[in-house]
């Protein structure tokens, strides 16, 4: 007797199942909600909600070019169109999401899973680095990278309650609880995770574990460090890197993403036109990725939480000499 | 932002009954706004000191058609969400489309003629956010297809009984997306939808044979199940008679092949590549055009003012 093999990373607790699992719960509530699927449903979690609501599972094959641009014409006849496939296919559509989605102002959401190093062993052609990059430098277009399970439920609820196209990032591998169920999620608004006053930590998607790791790394070298969640990448909350500014004069940026253009990039531009300090930026340093485990890549692309220990002693060092 | 029909409202508006006659005056009020497209498209071109004439002039005909007889869709019904709808793939050919709009009264002859001007809402391609009337934003070849297909689809969805129709360029089809849409729109069954292809047989730099073949054509889209209609597409009753057949198509989506000239009306442009533009039109050539185009001198004065 031969049974179907179980696909890897279903039922457990990475941010795609996260996100599927409510999207499928908040479907009765928002009864214009429809899903387009590009045949990746097992891999980006909305098989929870072909399950539950197969008439309002819209089915495009391996074609997202025409998925993004039809989820346009979706959205112009009232639904509320989720565009979901790998983050790196989101790229191969970026041009149709900025004509028909974000030009022509429609309220549809494309929903990324696979972003990033977290991607593991299919290899440096599936990992992209590159999407936040590109979707913030579109107009218009919001960009969220939730940190965990919870948080990407909540993000989920308001994503779906916000007017207007959304990227969100999720996550293939099982991530880690960073937040408890009394977690607030606001679009825009940045969050401390934990207080500090020498440097600030900020991060987003899985690297909001790893910076809170980091600042315990530090804090046993007597380093104060905060973390800020910035699960909001555009638009960027400046009133709080501001106050983050004042309080600590020193930044690290730690991102599952290029170095350029990302996080670090929103960071970097915010505060040079307002409160300048030194920042240093975690990432990937303008490379592809590679085959591995997603520790194993972490390791090597400098994500752990020890390169963001070190980046936080060297942005440190850098505001003293800076005095 | 576009509102989804109550579901209390779901409930289908009656289909369109097959004409049993044109009525007579039908087809020369056409013509005669088909006329009225080509000396504005030429007039707002001349005005903005570039453009794409050629594909604005080869598409006049089918879009009086449209606009004067088959869609569903009047200046005072533009929220309306069981309206037909009309999406400008060749997004390009905007000036014909402002020309086909002004003609029908969903925007201003005048305002129009302000095309590709500073603070313009006539950009120099259709933009929905300046006027909802155009549907979609458009001038990324092979989008407004995808575009159009998910408008059939969300108004299946919502038991409308309202059709959408796509209108394409020859060269519009070498773009890959195109044929995930012709793919997607069969595989769903989306007889709401009608692609029309303004087949000119040319594009920017050449004929489609010289940069990329395009036949057999009709046969492409038989093979990918579509309902295929070639007519000549400046001949009217032949166009209202093919948007007739295509809306009583069941199970498929259609296509008009509408053969056409390119530059069609102004004996300078037809049939010579370089008119796809965008070109600069002289003092002279915009009244030569307009009077090639039926325009009375008292009308090219007013145009060209």
């Amino acid at each position: 007797m031969s049974a179907a093999p179980a696909l890897i990373a279903q039922g457990n607790d990475s941010l795609r199942e996260a996100f599927g699992k409510a999207l499928s719960s908040l479907a009765d509530e928002f009864k214009d909600v429809v899903v387009l699927d590009a045949d990746i449903a097992g891999g980006t979690g909305v098989h929870h909600f072909r399950k539950s609501h197969p008439d309002r599972f819209l089915q495009f094959g391996i074609a997202e070019q025409n998925m993004m641009a039809a989820a346009g014409g979706l959205a112009a006849t009232g639904l509320i169109p989720i565009v979901t496939t790998f983050a790196v296919f989101c790229l191969r559509a970026v041009e149709q999401a900025r004509l028909s989605l974000a030009y022509a102002g429609r309220n549809a959401k494309i929903v990324a899973s696979h972003p990033g190093l977290d991607v593991g062993p299919d290899g440096g052609s599936a990992q992209a680095l590159e999407d936040m990059a590109a979707f913030r430098a579109i107009p218009g277009m919001t960009v969220i990278s939730p940190a965990d399970p919870i948080e990407m439920k909540l993000a989920t609820r308001a994503m779906l309650e916000f007017k207007g196209p959304v990227y969100m990032r999720t996550g293939r591998s099982p991530a880690k609880r960073v937040f408890g169920d009394d977690h607030k999620f606001e679009i825009g608004k940045g969050h401390i995770v934990r207080d500090g006053k020498d440097v600030t930590i900020v991060a987003c998607g899985v690297e909001v574990a790893r910076a809170v790791e980091a600042a315990d790394l530090l804090a046993a070298e007597g380093i104060d460090a905060r973390v800020v969640n910035m699960a909001t990448i555009k638009p960027i909350d400046k009133q709080l890197l501001i106050r983050c500014a004042k309080h600590t004069g020193a930044f690290v940026t730690a991102e599952d993403h290029n170095i350029l253009g990302g996080l670090g990039g929103a960071v970097a531009e915010s505060l040079a036109a307002t409160m300048p300090c030194p920042i240093e930026f975690v990432g990937v340093k303008d490379a592809f990725g590679a085959s591995g485990e997603p520790e194993e890549l972490a390791e090597q692309f400098g994500l752990t939480a020890p390169h963001i220990a070190e980046a936080a002693r060297r942005a440190i060092a850098r505001k003293k000499k800076a005095k | 932002m576009a509102q989804a029909i109550p579901f209390d409202r779901r409930a289908p508006v009656q289909s369109k009954q097959p004409l049993k006659a044109l009525p007579p005056n039908l087809v020369n009020d056409i013509a005669a706004s088909a006329a009225f497209v080509r000396q504005h498209a030429i007039a707002s071109i001349y005005h903005a000191g570039s453009g794409h004439p050629g594909g604005a002039m080869s598409c006049a005909d089918i879009l009086a058609c449209l606009f004067g007889a088959e869609l569903n869709f009047w200046p005072d019904a533009v929220d309306d969400p069981h309206r037909d709808r009309f999406v400008l793939s060749k997004g390009h050919a905007a000036p014909a489309l402002y020309a086909v709009g002004a003609q029908y009264g969903f925007c201003n002859k005048r305002e129009a003629l302000s095309l590709r001007k500073l603070n313009s809402k006539f950009q120099g391609h259709p933009h929905v956010l300046d006027m909802p009337w155009v549907e979609t934003s458009t001038g990324s070849l092979g989008q407004g297809f995808s575009v159009a297909l998910g408008m059939a689809m969300g108004l299946k969805i919502q038991k409308s009984q309202a059709r959408v129709y796509a209108l394409l360029g020859d060269g519009e089809l070498q773009e890959g997306e195109v044929w995930e849409a012709a793919m997607c729109a069969a595989h769903h069954q989306l007889d709401n939808l009608c692609a029309i292809i303004d087949y000119n047989k040319m594009q920017s730099d050449d004929r489609n044979d010289a940069i990329m073949r395009l036949e057999p054509l009709a046969a492409k889209f038989r093979a990918f199940d579509w309902a295929v209609i070639e007519i000549d597409g400046h001949d009217i009753p032949e166009i209202l008679g093919a948007l007739r057949r295509a809306s009583s198509t069941h199970g498929r989506p259609s296509l008009l092949i509408a053969h056409t000239v390119k530059g069609k009306g102004v004996p300078y442009m037809e049939n010579v590549p370089t008119w796809h533009g965008s070109v600069k039109l002289t003092q002279q050539q915009a009244k030569g055009a307009l009077a090639a185009l039926g325009a009375t001198r008292e009308q090219i004065m007013e145009f060209l003012a």
